[in-house]
């Protein structure tokens, strides 16, 4: 892999809508026009500004409490960014690692390994991240960890699956015979080519983590009602659907648009490297 | 032969079932607090707890307690639930019927709409219903269950109040299903008004549960059916004249729906998970609601035995997928 392979649309699209989070991210008391806990009950269940009782002071309504949705909205693209990076980040070094493992040494690791696989695969995957939060306890590092906790297997897998077709391939057998130790050749050789894979994977999972974080603010688990998240706005818009569904309506929007950028950036990764990547 | 493979499959669930209940001991044995503690009312004498504490082998090492458990859990023991005082294997007896039949309906759901998307993909090819398919399966897979949920609730519900976004039937309807089964039962008994409630009621949750399903299984059976195509045999059958619908219908379809199958085997077991929270969105009372009020009441046994039904749910399935796999496929055997 010594050029640079060129970028699909789908991979520049994705890689927008990621820009566009992390700047959101980044600039949120810049851009957010109210403070996003800032209640005024006088300007409570405001509708979005071009409906007939709305104001452009809130240009997308406000919630019950008269918190300004908008404001929410883009507070809430702080923690989806960081469940997005940790939560992939973390789940991805553990099951790389224990898919390295178990695909380049066999025997005993990888019986073990794939046994644990096993077990984590029989298991729905909310009911365990929702268990395991009321577990640990809320907060955003319980988040982060109940996603590393659950996921690992999806990156050990293709991992485990990728080092097991590598290793067999003559150019670590050749790393072996000029005297690399297993351990470097693993992490020389072997992972280097695994690696575009684990891109992909890693920009899916970021998808993954958003809507756990959701799904866990959803059922009360995530974050204090204190940070605005996307899912703490699902929640509440989905008490009041009836009164303002547009207080539903964003916060979905918001992170269907980040799934949705994150699969194109995956995919188009994919496409990107397919080439280079190919056997 | 395919026998060994599956006899191979089938000692490997050993150890998978153990490795799940050691999981779920460790997980509610490492709950902050004393389980006992949650259990008893304050007021409670320390005689009180310690009666408690070896009524419930608390008292005993890790690994002893960890052999009863496994020995309770042989002998269908579940124990009982903390916050509905009940034995927790007759509350699951009475939950999980609703979400075997939701999870079957929207089974069926995903089925007939992502065979139908894959037939008339193929059957326009290169028209503007392909390029349809082709895009909307993509959006479709990338969103999980539960936003689909959201937005039919938003958009069925709410925006264009057609269908019912809560509850199992219409309020003034008055049902008890003695097995749990409550579409089977209703339609057996003849109350057709409580059958068609009920499954008026589940058709945005099981839509919600059967998209991405849907989108996998029309992509998949898509990519089969474009290949069966190109055999020797279709081409004799449109040579004899059948007509385009009945090459595909009868001729490529039987053979092409294997892969698709498995493939919905599989992810028959994400379906199944999905439940837990279509079924809390959409307030039905099955078994993945009352998980999620067993975790917020911190009713352990209800919790730990719920995850093990789930659990089974899944090996039986995946089991299950491998032995049709196997006996369909006949190039898997002998591996």
């Amino acid at each position: 892999m010594l050029r640079t392979p060129r970028l699909t649309a789908r991979a520049w699209i994705g890689l927008a809508v990621f820009a566009l989070l992390v700047i959101i991210a980044l600039a949120a008391p810049w851009l957010a026009p109210h403070d996003p806990l800032e209640q005024d009950l006088l300007a409570a269940s405001l509708p979005p500004a071009w409906a007939t009782d709305g104001a452009w002071s809130h240009p997308f309504g406000t919630d019950t409490l008269g918190r300004d949705i908008v404001s929410r909205l883009i507070y809430g693209a702080r923690p989806a960014l960081i469940v997005a990076l940790a939560g992939a980040s973390l789940a991805g070094l553990a099951g790389t690692l224990l898919g390295l493992l178990a695909g380049f040494y066999g025997g005993i690791a990888d019986a073990l390994i794939s046994r644990a696989v096993d077990v984590w695969m029989s298991f729905p995957a909310v009911l365990l991240a929702i268990v395991l939060v009321a577990v640990m306890g809320t907060g955003l590092t319980a988040v982060v960890l109940a996603i590393a906790i659950i996921d690992w297997t999806r990156f050990c897998r293709v991992v485990r699956a990728e080092t097991q077709a590598q290793a067999r391939l003559d150019y670590v057998s050749s790393a072996r015979v000029i005297g690399l130790t297993p351990a470097r050749a693993l992490l020389r050789e072997v992972l280097p080519n695994v690696a575009p894979l684990l891109l992909t994977l890693f920009t899916l999972e970021m998808g993954i983590a958003v809507v756990v974080e959701a799904i866990l603010s959803f059922v009360g688990l995530s974050l204090s009602s204190d940070t605005p998240t996307w899912g703490g706005l699902i929640q509440e818009g989905r008490l009041y659907v009836h009164q303002t569904p547009w207080l539903l309506g964003l916060p979905i929007a918001a992170i269907v648009v980040t799934v949705l950028g994150f699969n194109a950036l995956g995919d188009g990764l994919r496409e990107s490297l397919d080439p280079v990547l190919r056997r | 032969m395919g026998s060994l493979v599956l006899l191979r499959r089938l000692l490997l669930v050993v150890p998978t079932l153990f490795g799940v209940a050691l999981v779920v001991f460790v997980l509610m044995r490492v709950v902050p607090g004393d389980p006992v503690s949650m259990m008893i009312g304050p007021g409670a004498t320390a005689q009180d707890i310690a009666t408690l504490r070896s009524l419930y082998g608390l008292d005993h090492s890790i690994a002893t307690q960890f052999g009863y458990y496994l020995r309770d859990l042989v002998g269908g023991d579940f124990g009982v639930s903390i916050s509905r005082k009940q034995s927790v294997a007759e509350l699951i007896a009475q939950r999980l019927p609703l979400t075997l039949e939701l999870s079957s309906i929207a089974t069926l759901l995903a089925l007939a709409m992502g065979v139908g998307a894959a037939l008339a993909a193929t059957h326009w090819r290169d028209r503007w219903i392909e390029r349809c398919v082709d895009a909307a399966t993509g959006v479709i897979t990338a969103i999980p269950d539960f936003l689909w949920g959201l937005l039919g609730i938003l958009l069925f519900g709410v925006l264009l109040p057609l269908l019912p976004v809560f509850g199992l039937m219409d309020s003034d309807l008055r049902f008890e299903a003695t097995s749990g089964f409550v579409i089977g039962e209703s339609l057996l008994r003849g109350r057709l008004d409580v059958f068609a409630s009920v499954l008026w009621h589940l058709l945005l949750p099981a839509a919600a549960l059967a998209l991405p399903l849907a989108a996998m299984i029309a992509r998949v059976l898509k990519a089969s059916l474009t290949e069966v195509l190109a055999q020797d045999y279709i081409l004799v059958a449109r040579v004899k004249g059948f007509s385009p619908w009945r090459v595909l219908w009868r001729e490529a379809l039987r053979n092409a729906l294997s892969p698709a199958l498995t493939l919905a085997g599989v992810q028959f077991t994400f379906l199944i998970g999905g439940t837990v929270l279509i079924e809390k969105l959409f307030g039905l009372p099955g078994l993945g609601n009352m998980a999620i009020d067993a975790v917020t009441s911190r009713d352990l046994p209800l919790i730990q035995g719920i995850v093990l039904t789930f659990a089974l749910i899944f090996i039986a399935v995946n089991l299950l997928v491998d032995a049709l796999n196997s006996s369909l496929n006949p190039r898997l055997r002998g591996h």
